[in-house]
């Protein structure tokens, strides 16, 4: 009997799990580990797409592939990124691996429907696959399905719709899930002041995936009907309208940044007390942010549209409200840097992540502002730099914040330790190699090369050759670090049950966490940062 | 530039200035501070954390006020810019521009027409853009200006040349397959230069069967000289034995007039196998006159007496 329970719910009986045990089990923690592996799968699927599209732009005209290939490269490259890593991301793994756990419930209060979001999740990824094998070939409208291309274009971008349509209802199904695991499942003495900060994200990204997600979901059968039928609701021959598509795609979109964006922030908001050995500063401002950021931010979609024949009345609000947007993110940042003060830091990996989290997102922000200025969004508008500014968010600030959450929960979850001094270099060289692509990359759009270009002019070519390389150095750092942290949960040291030292609940249970994780509800006695009461419910 | 009137490149680049600037100060401000901390604070130096307030009213709502401040003037500066790209100089020349897969082309008032967008230095341009299939954009990086081409609308943009030169032009908005092949130049040319160019050969319907290709588009896709774009060259076309999709059956026909004139007017009647079905019909686009130049010059001797290419 003890020898199983190390290994707590990853063998939870004592034969060896088989497929089935874990494809259809409803245990939290499983079904957040199916999410791990999936979106880990599709993340490295999308860093090597990436990798082709940056070896096509190391030259003017053709290099690799032709000029349909490449846009049906970077259309799988934004869907797969978008869709399948970065919104199931961080909810879908490490927000069902560690919400109940971190508020001391037994598990999420729909267990079933979350074995179904995580099967609707496989599904939509499934029927995505399968348009690029069917039909009229892989879709080349990119992510964002613009029409009147997008109903015209005869490659199989119908089912592309459906794929998202119903990807879409299994982020909702997550959302519906924390919210109402989040009211109703708290133990004993967590009450709303003593959620861990990680939960308060969770919580206003659950609110924004209820009520933003159903919005994608119309507009995907609005574009469906248009293709099948003939609608005619986006072309103006017939009294139609393609900018009301942009207007609806991006109700959605833009609150989806901050899907993608929040829960990262909640990560960070966990990694960096426990490490400068500091509470968090301003716990209140952070978990007051988060919900703010929810609620304005769906009101800023229109700075997406400065320049598509949209008012300028409409132009003067939108840009206004994405200025005001910004500011309780910035005073994130401002708590985050202040709970370094006179701490005692220690730079493991986890918080060389969540440090390195501040400095991109914090770059990614501020070249924010550029977009939300009417002024110069109408230069910057659909060029590289464009690209630049939201891999900086979304990969140098939601990315990161993801490897920080693998190397400060993954112990947890297996009970094991990877290897600090290798985690250290892949950091070291991920660091290099992103700011070596990305920072280039805003550079040649600064200087007008526009996205989604196949070809380019000879005069942008030294900046997207720099580019390129740093596409391969942030492969390698990518590889040395998923190798290892591979080889870490294989056979790692022991971690012990709480190797940071950190006061949230989840450091309570042994590592793996037991099949049944709180048999009975702790009673919580201090708040998540009450770093000397770490190791006590 | 000193002694020119005002141009959009300035109205854009003083916000430009005013947001990277304050950007990078807060920037180095924030990772400054942070490896200030991490340097001072490092366990090996400081082994214990010392006790400090976990919050403070002042401190929070002064870093609240000063950014709400920070942004708000942005705000503000960056309106004032927009309101210069938005607000047309009454004398202005005016140009319409239609987008379309995958070419520009430019229509002046006395009925000139061109690929390649002709202004006078100095003088502001008011640029209509209209688009004939799918979303396009117009943008010319060195004047900081860009609308989409939209079906349905009239957009525009209006600049003014500081310097007589050839300035990039591109398609900013994905457009389909070509759209990076979708690039031209602004012309900008002396006052008189101008003025003569623009009154030379008025008349549209004169041009021959070149100038008649690139002003309707087709060389975007087609290449004279044999080379594979988007879909098959004209070299050697006329009498070429070629694969065809008629409705939805194979087969294999050989170009001849009736076959080429078919293809412009009803492209989706017979697709050539191996070229994606993207070309738009020229149905109602075209007149009769020009129709029947270009289909005489695309089975006349320059095109089709070359050896047969791809
Ligand atoms: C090694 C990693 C990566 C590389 C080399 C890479 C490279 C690129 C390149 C070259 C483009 C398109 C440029 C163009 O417009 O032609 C692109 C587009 C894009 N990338 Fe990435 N990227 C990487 C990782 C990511 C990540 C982690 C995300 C999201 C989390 C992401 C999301 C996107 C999206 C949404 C697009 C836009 C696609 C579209 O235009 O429809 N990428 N990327
Ligand atoms: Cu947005
Ligand atoms: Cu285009």
């Amino acid at each position: 009997m003890a020898k199983q329970n190390d290994r707590g719910f990853l063998q939870a009986s004592d034969r060896q799990p088989l497929l089935f045990d874990w494809i259809f089990s409803v245990d939290h923690k499983r079904i957040g580990l199916l999410y791990l592996y999936s979106v880990g799968a599709f993340f490295l699927a999308g860093v090597a797409l990436g990798v082709l599209l940056r070896l096509e732009l190391i030259a003017p005209g053709p290099t690799i592939a032709t000029a349909q290939t490449y846009n049906a490269l970077f259309t799988l490259h934004g869907v797969v990124m978008i869709f399948l890593f970065i919104i199931p991301g961080i909810p879908g793994a490490f927000g069902n691996l560690m919400l109940p756990l971190q508020i001391g419930a037994r598990d999420v209060a729909f267990p079933r429907l979350n074995l179904l979001s995580w099967w609707l999740y496989i599904l939509g990824a499934f029927m995505a696959l399968t348009s690029l094998f069917s039909g009229g070939g892989p879709p080349d409208t990119g992510w964002t399905f613009y029409v009147p291309f997008s109903s015209e274009t005869p490659t199989n971008v119908s089912l592309a719709l459906l794929a998202v349509f119903i990807i879409g209802f299994s982020s909702i199904l997550t959302g519906v899930n924390f919210v109402t695991t989040i009211h109703r499942l708290r133990a004993p003495g967590m009450h709303w002041g003593r959620l861990p900060l990680f939960v308060w994200s969770l919580y206003a990204t659950a609110w924004v995936q209820i009520l933003a997600t159903p919005v994608l979901g119309i507009t995907m059968v609005l574009l469906m009907v248009e293709r099948l039928i003939g609608l005619g609701l986006f072309d103006p021959g017939r009294g139609g309208d393609p900018i009301l598509y942009q207007h609806l795609f991006w109700i959605y979109s833009h609150p989806a940044v901050y899907i993608m964006i929040l829960p990262a922030m909640g990560v960070v908001s966990e990694i960096i007390p426990v490490f400068a050995r500091k509470p968090t500063f301003g716990y209140k401002a952070i978990a007051a942010s988060s919900v703010a950021i929810a609620a304005a931010g769906s009101l800023v979609w229109g700075h997406h549209m400065f320049v598509s024949g949209m008012s300028d009345t409409a132009i003067l609000v939108f840009s206004l409200l994405t200025f005001l947007v910004a500011i309780p993110s910035a005073v994130k940042v401002f708590n985050w840097v202040a709970t370094l003060y006179r701490g005692s830091i220690s730079l493991e990996p986890p918080m060389l992540f969540a440090l390195a989290f501040v400095f991109l997102f914090s770059i990614g922000g501020l070249t924010g502002l550029i977009l939300g200025s009417a002024a110069t969004d109408v230069h910057v508008h659909d060029t590289h730099f464009v690209v630049g500014h939201f891999h900086y968010v979304m990969f140098g600030g939601t990315g990161f914040a993801f490897f920080a959450a693998l190397h400060y929960w993954l112990p947890k979850v297996f009970g094991r330790m990877y290897n600090m001094k290798a985690a250290t270099i892949a950091w070291a060289i991920i660091f290099v190699g992103f700011n070596l692509l990305y920072f280039p990359m805003m550079l040649v759009g600064l200087h007008g090369m526009p996205r989604r270009y196949y070809d380019y002019l000879p005069q942008f070519q030294q900046l997207n050759v720099i580019a390129t390389a740093g596409s391969w150095v942030l492969a390698a750092g990518l590889l040395l670090m998923f190798v290892n942290l591979y080889r870490g949960m294989r056979r790692g040291a022991a971690a012990g049950s709480n190797p940071w030292q950190a006061a949230t609940l989840e450091w309570v249970l042994t590592s793996p966490p037991p099949a049944e994780s709180f048999s009975q509800p702790p009673q919580v006695t201090h708040g998540p940062y009450d770093l000397q009461q770490a190791g006590k419910p | 530039m000193t002694d020119l009137p005002f141009t959009t490149i300035e109205a854009v680049d003083a916000v430009f200035l005013y947001i990277f600037g304050i950007a990078a100060l807060l920037l180095v401000g924030i990772t400054a501070t942070m490896v200030v901390f991490v340097v001072r604070y490092h366990r090996r130096r400081h082994p214990q954390p010392q006790p400090s307030p976990s919050s403070k009213l002042w401190l929070e709502l002064v870093w609240t006020l000063i950014p709400t401040l920070i942004v708000l003037s942005m705000f503000w500066y960056s309106w004032e810019g927009y309101l210069k790209l938005i607000d047309v100089p009454p004398d202005a020349l005016k140009v319409q521009a239609e987008g379309r897969k995958w070419s520009w082309n430019f229509s002046y008032e006395n009925g000139r027409s061109s690929d390649r967008l002709y202004v006078p230095v100095g003088r502001a341009v008011r640029v209509a853009i209209v688009s004939r299939d799918v979303l396009h954009s117009l943008y010319i990086p060195a004047f900081r200006v860009k609308k989409d081409a939209v079906p349905g609308i009239t957009t525009y943009v209006w600049f003014r040349a500081p310097e007589v030169g050839s300035y990039d032009l591109f398609c900013a908005e994905y457009c389909g397959v070509s759209h990076s092949s979708m690039v031209t130049t602004v012309e900008a040319l002396p006052e008189a230069q101008f003025s003569a160019w623009l009154e030379k050969s008025k008349k549209p319907s004169a041009a021959g069967g070149p100038a008649l290709l690139s002003r309707h588009g087709c060389t975007g896709c087609h290449s004279l000289d044999g080379s594979r774009r988007v879909g098959p060259s004209f070299l050697g076309l006329f009498g070429r034995q070629t694969q065809v999709l008629s409705d939805g059956r194979e087969r294999t026909l050989t170009a001849n007039q009736d076959y080429v004139r078919r293809s412009i007017l009803q492209p989706q009647a017979d697709l050539v196998q191996g070229y994606p079905p993207v070309m738009p019909s020229y149905q109602g686009q075209i007149p009769p006159d020009e129709l029947q130049t270009l289909v005489d010059y695309l089975c006349s001797e320059p095109l089709s007496a070359a050896p047969a290419g791809p």
